[in-house]
């Protein structure tokens, strides 16, 4: 599942200018940055196309083109300006929205890190969306139904969520352990009953603020709640930084890890390598699902206005989706995707509130950047970079060329053997022309 | 797992010669199990003198509308010893290992009475001593309606994983096709027009879909869900500038008409749900139909089915796998997409954010419990609309069930299945799998 993301790497030395840009051009952090340029753009066109001004001065285009360039330049220019503003920098401000920002990314780092684990094993866990809602449900009924000194009703809180998460990743994973049951299908229905299952609880009385009846929790208790750090960041991203790198440590450095990637790799050597394959799907379940449970966290422990309700999840499950293909399943680029997604999101509210752009455009360019990221050979054809199987076959053709050369007029000879090598390349299996 | 399900069969064919295959106790078990839960959970706790007021309408000039107050307890008995009769008649020829009714698997005729006995007797106990009657054409043809989209979808599925590609995309081809279908239907005035646009816009996803799927080799799965969150901002972007902005033109929601098909709608009972409907449903029958015997009687179908199957195979009697997946993909977006016109113009409604509200998935659900066919697919899908419908009427007449625990149903049923406790479902052999040529 890694594999399907990257980029063919060229792993020759380089020996010249027109090499180096290749590989710059081939290289996967090309294809990210490109990624998020064309996305810009098409929400760029998007901005204008709904915006009322550009659409009335494009009525009189060819009259007055420099009225409807303005226009355009000024919807545009606004939106992403604004976006920019409520996302990093701003004069006011200062770099106070890049802490909402981080502050947004937190849920996404840790929904992302526990896709990315299952992605690696294999495993293509969509249930975040399911296991942020029980870990919810346990962490938010722990914050606001049990009375316990501050720092240990945090951890209380933690763990609930964890367990709340593993418990829903669990039953996909064992599932797939023993009866082979596709765990795509299994989690996304169990997504669906999350949802049902907290809608109930949210109808009985011990969900509910005393004397209404309306589904929404009480607020947490303030000795459950992350204390706060700076700016808008709390406890909450040192936790989520030290989840990158618990995850970084298990997956590259301990045996479970290795036994996870193997079989993520492939399960046949795995088994026949003595590995309890089945197992290792459980525990990449237990173990997502527990990271995605703590994303809930953020949802319910870093503000005091926090309650427990059906729309807890939001659509974190499904961000967290593009974040850990954005991330390439790993932990630091988890990270960095989950702090683009977020500043999306947090520059996206403001971006709303000024120039009434939609919040909803952010996820037409996630769904763009995942998109593209996804396909290489498109965002190499739309930017006309070369293919880099494609140089290391003309290259090879090249060589051949010249040994052909060589080797006329005299007789003939076997050829050398790191050239042999190069000749025996096979042809590539690359659709795009 | 490269072996197909035919070869499956073959395989499991000649092995009856030689050993009999082992019994499955799973039916009689679970048979035993749902008629213990009818009769402590429903029949034990209806008192006895009460009555459930059952409303039918017969679709018949003469006999109107037939509201019958049948005794509860006695009725919920006589049901729950017909269960324990088909359930005694399962152990029975589990044992004596009988399949086969002439060409009927016996498991799925019990299955299908059972379930009828078993729900007749829940709406039963549900309404004893209540003074609102059940009204049982209602619940059926709500149950028909409500599934549209899910059939839709359904069919949409079995058809891009027959040839291939796998469809998680469903819910994005409902929304888009529900979207298209509201804006063309205000502009033109016209609920026709909005009901031509619907699959162009399903297909177009469907395009997506197989340019990413197929051409680039994105894993399937991948596409699917970015393209539901892509079509999901899309659709809600357009609705909170341009609609909203024009909702003079846009809020003006133009409905189907209703037809009563003259003969047929006066058959007694099923004359009422099945043919006064929505003109949706009408073309949603012949959908279904044409899928059912093109997909396993014609050449379109075979080699469909032969690119899902053992698309090397088809390759080398020369099918062209990647065209034919391309194709087969932007048609089943296009009937999604049909389908998603249900949520505006079969229903009169202008479109909302989110209107689709995640049908998609149970329609993918409903395939895969339907076995990639599109009669199975049919069946769970009305089965699904039945669950919702049943969900909504419940909570109208105030039954104290949980609606919640009814809205469960369909997803942990699914999950049964896919956990092989229900029947045995098997994909297409390939879907998902790139074909490289």
């Amino acid at each position: 599942m890694t594999n399907l993301l990257e980029a063919p790497v060229d792993e020759r030395p380089t020996r010249n200018w027109g090499q180096t840009w290749t590989k710059v051009a081939s290289s996967s952090a090309l294809t990210s940055f490109l990624a998020i340029v064309v996305a810009l753009l098409i929400g760029a066109i998007l901005i204008a196309a709904a915006d009322s001004g550009v659409q009335q001065a494009g009525h009189y285009l060819f009259a007055r083109p420099g009225d409807f360039f303005s226009a355009l330049g000024k919807s545009i220019g606004g939106a992403y300006s604004a976006l920019f503003e409520g996302a990093i920098f701003n004069s006011r401000q200062l770099f106070m929205p890049l802490t909402k920002t981080i502050a947004y990314s937190v849920p996404l780092i840790f929904a992302g890190l526990a896709l990315g684990m299952g992605f690696r094993a294999g495993l293509f866990n969509i249930g975040a969306q399911g296991q942020i809602i029980l870990g919810a449900t346990l962490c938010g009924y722990l914050g606001f139904g049990v009375n316990l000194p501050g720092g240990l009703h945090l951890i209380v809180c933690l763990l609930g969520a964890f367990i709340g998460g593993a418990l829903w990743g669990f039953i996909p994973g064992i599932l797939k352990a023993k009866t082979g049951a596709n765990e795509v299908i299994v989690t996304i229905m169990l997504n669906s009953v999350a949802v049902f299952l907290l809608g109930w609880l949210l109808t009985l009385k011990a969900f509910q603020i005393p004397g209404s009846s309306n589904p929404v929790s009480p607020k947490m208790n303030p000795t459950a709640r992350f204390p706060h750090i700076i700016g808008n960041i709390d406890l909450g991203f040192l936790l989520a930084l030290l989840a990158a790198v618990a995850v970084w440590w298990m997956m590259e450095r301990s045996t479970l890890g290795f036994r996870i990637r193997a079989v993520g790799e492939n399960p046949d050597a795995g088994r026949t390598a003595g590995m309890n394959v089945a197992m290792s799907y459980v525990w990449v379940m237990i173990i997502g699902g527990g990271l995605a449970g703590l994303a809930a966290t953020s949802q319910l422990l870093s503000d005091p206005s926090q309650q427990l309700n059906i729309n807890v999840a939001a659509t974190l499950g499904f961000d967290a989706i593009t974040v850990a293909l954005l991330g390439r399943s790993k932990p630091l680029g988890t990270i960095f995707a989950g702090l683009l997604f977020g500043g999306l999101r947090a520059g996206g509210y403001i971006m709303q509130a000024k120039t009434g752009t939609p919040i909803d455009i952010i996820l037409v360019l996630q769904s763009v950047i995942v998109l593209l990221i996804a396909a290489p050979p498109l965002v190499r054809a739309i930017f006309r970079l070369p293919d880099p199987e494609r140089q290391r076959q003309a290259h090879v053709r090249a060589m051949n060329r010249a040994l052909k050369k060589q080797s006329a007029g005299k007789p003939p000879t076997p050829p050398e053997g790191e050239l042999a090598e190069e000749v025996d390349l096979p042809e590539s299996k690359e659709v795009s022309s | 797992m490269s072996t197909t399900q035919a070869d499956m069969e073959l395989f499991d064919a000649e092995l009856e010669h030689v050993v009999l295959r082992p019994r499955s106790w799973k039916l009689p078990i679970a048979l035993t199990f749902f008629t213990l839960v009818a009769a402590a959970g429903f029949c034990l706790t209806t008192p006895v003198d009460t009555i459930s007021k059952v409303a039918i309408v017969t679709g018949n000039r003469w006999l109107g509308t037939l509201t019958m107050n049948l005794p509860s307890f006695i009725s919920i008995l006589v049901l729950t010893i017909a269960m324990a009769c088909l359930a005694g008649f399962t152990w029975w020829i589990t044992s004596a290992r009988i399949y086969n009714l002439g060409k009927i698997r016996l498991a799925s005729l019990i299955g299908i009475l059972f379930g009828t006995f078993f729900v007749l007797s829940f709406l039963l106990w549900a309404v004893a001593g209540k003074t609102g009657a059940l009204q049982f054409t209602s619940l059926l043809s709500g149950a028909l309606f409500l599934s549209i989209p899910l059939i839709f979808g359904a069919m949409a599925g079995t058809v891009c994983e027959r040839v291939g590609v796998i469809n998680v995309s469903i819910e994005g081809q409902l929304l888009a096709g529900a979207f298209l279908a509201a804006v063309v239907g205000a502009l033109t005035k016209n609920p026709w027009l909005g009901l031509l646009a619907a699959p162009v816009a399903g297909a177009l996803v469907g395009c997506l879909l197989a340019l990413f799927a197929v051409r680039y080799w994105v894993d399937h799965i991948i596409v699917g869900i970015v393209l539901n969150v892509l079509v999901g901002g899309l659709t809600s972007y357009l609705f909170s500038t341009v609609l909203t902005r024009n909702q003079d033109v846009f809020s003006m929601a133009v409905k189907l008409p209703t037809w009563k098909i003259p003969i047929l709608s006066e058959i007694p009972v099923l004359g009422p749900v099945l043919f006064a409907q929505n003109a949706l449903v009408y073309i949603m029958y012949v959908v279904v139909i044409a899928l059912q015997i093109m997909l396993f009687k014609s050449k379109w179908g075979l080699r469909l089915r032969s690119c899902g199957e053992h698309p090397r195979a088809a390759d080398t009697v020369g099918i062209k796998v990647n065209r034919t997946r391309v194709i087969n993909t932007i048609l089943g977006g296009a009937i999604a997409g049909l389908g998603g016109a249900y949520f505006t113009v079969a229903n009169g409604l202008a479109f909302g954010k989110n209107a689709s509200d995640g049908r998609g998935f149970i329609a993918l659900a409903a395939m895969i419990l339907g076995g990639w066919k599109p009669k199975g697919a049919l069946v769970a899908a009305l089965l699904f609309g039945f669950a919702d419908n049943l969900q909504m009427s419940l909570s109208a007449m105030a039954v104290d069930v949980p609606s919640q625990f009814l809205g469960m149903v369909p997803y942990l049923i699914t999950i049964f299945a896919v956990a092989g406790l229900v029947g045995r479902v098997h994909p297409p052999a390939m879907e998902g799998k790139p074909y490289k040529g």
